[in-house]
């Protein structure tokens, strides 16, 4: 019964911990590394709000275990702001009153961003499929929508001006 | 959780010992998106958990032309859809593993996983069925091949033995002339478990089915291949007539439990509505026409 040591790069920067082999990423961000933007809703997969990038595509950080992040590479809603600079699918939930009670907004907003670096200018419908696991109890997802598109506009007026 | 012991093993020889050692208080984890949540509510006893992932013959996709598709069975859905040569040769396999969860799931779900689980209404399984994949099984003591309509023996329960590993699908190389198509039905657009579903292949010659695979998914105990539906299509004239009679051989062979999803005369309608409109797509898919 031992624990494991685990390096792995987190929101750019190096990172090692300890973690039970049966904790999850999700446990290893939020309990032991501290990082609690990432928040913790159904914890079997369901409903998105633990979504993190690891190695370039999203995943529930309830289903991976921490001691899979070994050599992985991991962006949490920590490292989606550069500073005090607000990414654009940020403001524009802030300025959609895209959220609410805010449990389910980390995981809409790194899915956001997943979907925008593959995808700059998504239909409706393909930002509703691609959201699909990100489930949300309050706002029922039409300014989510809206601030996703809304944000898609402004990020490609960035990169044509 | 319960306690567990965490191995990564990077060469396949390394899994099968490890398999090899702890026999059934190992279980293999590619996705974890069914064993992490059956170990969390406490449905799984085992204490040893074998992260396939780095095993290159687990993660591999292999495309041979003539002889076909090495599927290894911890490759996760997305990058199966985002192959162009599974896009080109094996449309109905993007049908399946482009519905199995979500975008997260998809990043995490395996094909191998999904069979391996043997849920009766796993997505994957019945296009795999449809196309005729086998199932490279191996342990320290040697390798098998079992069809992948043998490979669950029962809802939760497969025909690994202890120490043995999935391995990897085979799907043989398709014919110019043939199709394929996985449909299914669910009461919502996305996100959601089979009520009923259709896997279905086809071979044309000469404007008529040379023969067809026909297989179902949450009709019975196990997904289901119906061989009296391929033999409805076999040797018939290539047109709505012969699809009719495979897709009410597909009812017929339906044994369907009614629960919170649908009633059992619900899903034996769905089968024969699915399995006829997954034979039209897989006609077109063929390049041959309905007459």
């Amino acid at each position: 019964m031992q624990s494991i040591h685990v390096r792995t790069t987190i929101n750019g920067q190096a990172a090692e911990f300890l973690c039970e082999p049966r904790q999850s990423l999700l446990e290893v961000l939020r309990d032991v590394l501290r990082l609690t933007g990432t928040k913790e809703g159904c914890n079997d997969g369901n409903c998105g709000a633990c979504t993190v990038e690891m190695d370039g595509r999203i995943v529930p950080a309830c289903l991976v275990l921490g001691a899979e992040a070994e050599g992985a590479d991991i962006l949490t809603i920590e490292g989606i702001a550069e500073g005090s600079a607000l990414h654009e699918l940020q403001n524009a939930f802030l300025e959609g009153a895209a959220l609410q009670c805010g449990v389910c907004t980390p995981g809409f907003i790194v899915a956001s961003k997943s979907l925008l670096e593959s995808n700059p200018d998504p239909s409706e419908e393909e930002i509703r499929f691609w959201l699909a696991n990100n489930l949300c109890r309050c706002t029922g997802y039409d300014k989510i929508v809206r601030s996703v598109q809304a944000a898609a506009g402004k990020m490609q007026q960035e990169t044509t001006s | 959780m319960h306690w567990i012991d965490y191995y990564r093993p990077s060469t396949l020889e390394a899994c099968l010992e490890a398999f090899a050692k702890h026999g059934a208080s190992a279980r293999a984890l590619a996705g974890g998106t069914d064993l992490l949540v059956q170990m969390r509510a406490g449905r799984l006893a085992n204490n040893v958990v074998v992260d396939v992932k780095a095993v290159p013959e687990l993660n591999e996709i292999r495309y041979e032309p003539g002889i076909g598709l090495t599927l290894g069975a911890a490759v996760p859905c997305y990058r199966i859809y985002g192959d162009p040569t599974v896009q080109r040769e094996y449309p109905a396999l993007i049908d399946s593993v482009s519905m199995i969860g979500g975008t997260q799931i998809q990043g995490r779900a395996s094909v191998g996983g999904n069979l391996c689980n043997a849920s009766p209404s796993a997505d994957a399984v019945p296009p795999l069925i449809a196309l005729g994949a086998t199932c490279r099984v191996a342990s320290v003591a040697g390798e098998r091949e079992i069809p992948v309509e043998d490979f669950c023996t029962a809802p939760g329960t497969n025909a690994l033995g202890e120490r043995e590993v999935l391995v990897s699908l085979n799907l043989p190389a398709p014919s110019p002339d043939s199709g394929a198509c996985y449909l299914r039905f669910i009461p919502r657009n996305e996100m959601d478990i089979a009520v009923a579903g259709a896997g279905v292949s086809v071979r044309l010659a000469n404007g008529c089915f040379d023969s067809g695979r026909v297989a179902l998914a949450a009709v019975a105990a196990t997904p289901l291949l119906v061989p009296e539906a391929g033999a409805a299509l076999g040797g018939q004239p290539g047109g709505r007539a012969a699809i009719a009679a495979a897709a009410a051989a597909a009812k017929a062979a339906a044994r369907p439990i009614s629960d919170m999803r649908g009633t059992a005369e619900y899903r034996g309608n769905l089968c024969e509505v699915l399995t006829r409109r997954a034979l039209e797509k897989a006609v077109e898919r063929a390049g041959g026409t309905l007459g």
